[in-house]
């Protein structure tokens, strides 16, 4: 079978190999239809072929952790039958070449996932890289990626709480999209694998908008090839999205799992229906006969395979008992949506697809799924070049260079952005972006729930390793730093081309990071999602391990705020600084470099830090809490005084260069603030937890004052904080 | 006896569930209505909350406007039943011709979700009874778009009728550009019918109840709405 001079297994994203693999699991050729299914379900966006073997390592079980990798999303368990479902997602690849329907798409598909657990999405976060925003064309990026989020997640009802926005030139081909939902159910509810075993004679009911042909091949030619010149032509592969039917497909499938309607529920999203059917047959340990003719379609004369791997957005597939069938039929009519029997389980493990009368696929499901290849790709270790800045003199003034370092895109305030989500509606936003983490309520309970979601690609191009432990130390440090103890964590792992050495030795070296950390800190990995593929011509972007934490505080009302919110507070640094600015924002920024070795962590350091912030928090021994990040502890100083409008005076110690005591990115450290009359049982938690802490100074008066290094007013500091991005995007009042 | 506060649920609707949790957290008592049926199940007072009816796919509000349910509402407007629009439902208001102007793209032609402060412009309303002019509130706003616009001579006569409800102030009352978060002519950011049983505004009172999640500029207006319909019925 031939497209023009290649073959059609080629221009379907497989290899000869992989071929050869389909005619053994058949015993036979496969014809066109099963061809494009299996190019489908064995891309590497569906079959994870390139990443398996390393994510096997991670950590999956814990305590709390009612379902790990493997399902829709993970779930965890916060006490009184409360479950929290999230997952996070990329959708880059569609966002770079149609930012607004790319993203928002991406919103969709993620809320979908965690909806089919039978859970209320309640939250969403957004981490997002783009190249710098002097170019054009990444200023169109970041509007139409911004916009696109905020025009599906607020007309689905869905409140964006938190994310990231960071800047790199190697992603201004390539920006990095990622959407993570959490969401809420009683534990009785969730269907799971586990909960819900559904018997041949079940059948397949797809609901929600029709299937047409848009997203064909999304995730064999968006997904799982780099990006190059011309890539415009795929526009059609990219989605169209429709938060309406999104919002009447959540209702109707919560009303469905309500009433216990269901055995299985999925989404329809990456390969469509062929993902869906095989995926839930294989779940169910069956085999299922699907019949193309009762699809309800948008469009006429769609071919067997276009309907297959249609990725029509806003579908859903459920698994229906017959007898239900009828009430099933009522509650999509109540929501407005169509409905449709496409397939019936049925004995033994086979998927045959009918389509006019006829059998046009009959592949074992087992084949599409678990079977797909796994590959162990080589890798190879990169050289590095360049000094560490740590050691480079400099004898700048350094209150310039603190506002040079907030007004830096990735420190600068986010306003722009977040103030086009909508953070409020379900009305249980008790802290939303902006914040180390933002805390939602669980409903009718008096717990909250912190979430953070944190990468530094900046990190992640100096040593992966460093990067993937480094995200999950830091979103568990800014959920600690709420009050809360980190439970889990989902990840979101962003690579280049993974048949190029180099990059599969940094997609190896994250994982083993972030399994490191994991296990130190007790979060294991509930689940993720990994985008390979994001290079072109030959440049990819900055390897960015994306990790977001689930932590849970038992009163929501003891949410420890970043900002300072008033005078006469005791100032305290925990943790110890480190001569380390090996991949900081101030050598990028101020000295323009990005090398060097990023922070040493010591994950014991971290733990106890974290165990101690939950502690005072929970004493309510803390008035605030910022851990120090990006920027070090003068950006932290900064933005505590400047979220609470507070000023401050601190003497440092001067055992470092003072650039160094100010800019230093060392990890495992936090400022707090303190009410005099509680510091002295602080004191007593911290020298028990065994972190290291120093009275630095006091809140109050208009100032920002460092002794002999930094003295400004926090207005300034404020009006350079929050003006760099408006006046980046040219709207400087 | 509680005054019982209906709120209609359109396909789209996104803040139904956080009306019916304000009017049950002040006292009074929320009743779901559903946009199919012709029927208000004998409810006090009706609010038509904010969200994304029917996906604002042709004008925010069009299509609603014109749901079964809106038929009932306009006769108990009528009849003098207090009705209250907020956001989408505001919208909603304009397009089914129950309160004039109309609500466009916000100036900035982004959508905007922050705190600010309305300054209450007459108290001859069920929402602002016991209120007095002049008074802030801090209300979130979430609008793509909030711009209220009318003809001039509307303008006028909302001004010289004192049909204003609320404007878009600073921190200390002064209404002018930098406090109106989407562009409205006058900075208005709600108005009433001549009768004055009718209210429409773009911020969001129902998430300005809880002090736990937000600011508590809300309270007032539902404690006022709640005594309001009592002291009717």
């Amino acid at each position: 079978m031939t497209v023009g001079a290649e073959p059609l297994h080629r221009s379907l994203g497989l290899t000869d190999d992989e071929l050869e693999m389909i005619r053994t699991a058949l015993d036979r050729d496969p014809d066109v239809t099963e061809l494009a299914m299996f190019a489908a379900m064995w891309s590497e966006h569906c079959s994870y072929k390139s990443s398996k073997v390393h994510l096997r390592t991670l950590p999956t079980e814990g305590d709390a952790v009612l379902v790990g990798p493997g399902q829709d999303a993970g779930v965890v368990d916060v006490g009184d039958g409360d479950a929290v479902v999230f997952k996070i997602e990329s959708h880059s690849h569609p966002s770079a070449i149609e930012p607004y329907q790319g993203a928002a798409t991406g919103v969709g598909g993620i809320v979908r996932d965690v909806v089919a657990m039978g859970a209320r999405p309640v939250a969403l976060l957004d981490p997002l890289m783009f190249g710098p925003l002097e170019e054009e064309r990444n200023r169109w990026l970041l509007g139409g990626v911004v916009a696109g989020i905020g025009g599906y997640g607020n007309c689905i009802g869905v409140p964006t709480v938190g994310g990231e926005v960071r800047f790199a030139a190697p992603h201004s081909a390539n920006p990095t999209v990622n959407v993570m939902c959490v969401g809420l159910a009683k534990a009785e509810h969730l269907v799971t694998a586990s909960s819900h075993r559904p018997r041949p004679g079940s059948l397949m009911v797809l609901y929600g908008s029709s299937t047409g042909r848009d997203g064909i091949g999304g995730v064999s030619v968006l997904a799982s090839a780099t990006l190059e010149a011309g890539s415009g032509a795929s526009r059609p592969s990219v989605q169209i999205a429709d938060p309406f039917a999104e919002k009447l497909l959540i209702e109707a499938s919560l009303q469905l799992v309500e009433e216990d309607l269901v055995e299985g529920l999925q989404d329809l999203g990456g390969a469509g229906l062929t993902c869906a059917v095989s995926e839930s047959a294989t779940r169910a340990g069956l085999g299922a006969r699907l019949d193309l003719d009762t699809v309800p379609l948008r469009e006429e004369g769609m071919e067997p395979f276009e309907i297959l791997t249609s990725e029509s957005q806003e579908r859903m597939l459920a698994i229906v008992e017959p007898s239900k069938l009828g009430r099933v039929r009522e509650v999509c009519e109540r929501w407005g949506l169509p409905i449709a029997v496409v397939a019936e389980l049925r004995p033994g493990g086979e998927l045959e697809v009918r389509h006019a009368g006829a059998t046009v696929a009959r592949v074992p499901a087992l084949s599409l799924t678990e079977k797909a290849p796994v590959y162990e790709r080589p890798i190879q270790h990169p050289r590095r070049s360049g000094d560490d800045p740590t050691f480079a003199p400099f004898d700048g003034d350094l209150t310039d260079a603190l506002l040079t370092v907030l007004a830096a895109p990735n420190v600068a305030s986010k306003r722009w952005v977040f103030e086009q989500y909508d953070q409020l509606v379900q009305g249980q936003t008790v802290r939303g972006p902006g914040s180390d983490a933002a805390v939602i309520r669980v409903p009718a309970s008096m717990k909250g729930l912190a979430i953070s979601v944190d990468g530094n690609g900046r990190y992640g191009a100096l040593d992966p390793r460093a990067a993937g432990a480094h995200a999950v130390a830091e979103a568990a440090r800014n959920v600690a730093a709420t009050g809360a103890r980190p439970l889990a964590i989902t990840n979101c792992l962003n690579f280049g081309n993974p048949e190029r050495p180099e990059v599969m030795w940094q997609f190896a070296e994250a994982v083993v990071g972030i399994g490191e950390a994991c296990r130190a800190l007790g979060t294991p990995v509930t689940g993720g999602n990994v985008s390979f593929y994001n290079e072109s011509e030959g440049s990819a972007i900055w390897p960015t391990p994306v990790v977001g934490v689930i932590g849970l505080l038992r009163d929501h009302r003891l949410a420890v705020p970043g900002g300072f919110p008033g005078p006469g507070l005791a100032v305290y640094l925990l943790g110890t600084t480190f001569a380390e600015l090996g991949g900081s924002e101030f050598a990028e920024s101020v000295l323009g470099t990005v090398s060097g070795v990023p922070p040493a962590l010591d994950l014991e350091v971290e733990r106890r830090l974290h165990d101690l912030l939950q502690e005072a928090a929970a004493g309510d021994l803390l008035s605030s809490a910022h851990d120090c990040s990006d920027g070090g502890l003068a950006v932290s100083l900064a933005e505590a005084a400047i979220l609470g409008r507070q000023g401050f005076a601190v003497t440092l110690a001067d055992d470092l260069p003072a650039h160094l005591v100010l800019f230093s990115e060392s990890a495992s450290r936090a400022v707090v603030s303190i009410a005099p009359e509680k510091e002295g049982s602080f004191r007593g938690h911290a020298a028990t937890r065994g972190v290291p802490f120093e009275r630095i100074g006091e809140t109050g008066g208009p100032r920002a004052v460092i002794e002999g290094m930094v003295d400004v007013p926090v207005a300034e500091l404020a009006g350079v904080w929050e003006g760099a991005i408006p006046r980046l995007l040219g709207e400087a009042s | 006896m509680s005054a019982r506060i209906g709120v209609v649920t359109f396909p789209g609707s996104l803040d139904d569930r956080d009306a019916l949790r304000a009017i049950d957290l002040m006292g009074g008592r929320g009743v779901p209505l559903w946009h199919a049926e012709r029927d208000l199940l004998g409810v006090d007072g009706v609010i038509l909350p904010g969200g994304f009816s029917y996906g604002d796919y042709l004008r925010c509000g069009a299509i609603a406007g014109r749901a079964p349910v809106m038929e009932e509402v306009r006769a108990f407007a009528e009849r003098g039943g207090p009705v209250l629009g907020i956001c989408n439902g505001f919208q909603i208001l304009c397009e089914s011709g129950l309160l004039p102007g109309a609500l466009i793209r916000n100036r900035s032609l982004r959508f905007v979700c922050r705190i600010v402060h309305v300054r209450v412009e007459t108290s001859a309303t069920p929402v602002t009874a016991e209120l007095l002019p002049g008074e802030l509130l801090e209300l979130p706003v979430k609008h793509g778009e909030g711009q209220f616009v009318a003809t001039a001579a509307d303008l006028r006569a909302f001004e010289d009728d004192g049909r204003v409800v609320f404007r878009y102030a600073g921190p200390h009352g002064e209404a002018d550009d930098a406090a109106d978060p989407n562009g409205s002519m006058h900075h208005i950011a709600g108005i009433r019918n001549e009768a004055g049983n009718v209210v429409g505004l773009m911020p969001h009172p129902e998430h300005a109840v809880d002090p736990d999640v937000g600011p508590t500029g809300g309270q007032a207006l539902f404690a006022s709405l709640l005594s309001q319909v009592l002291a009717v019925a």
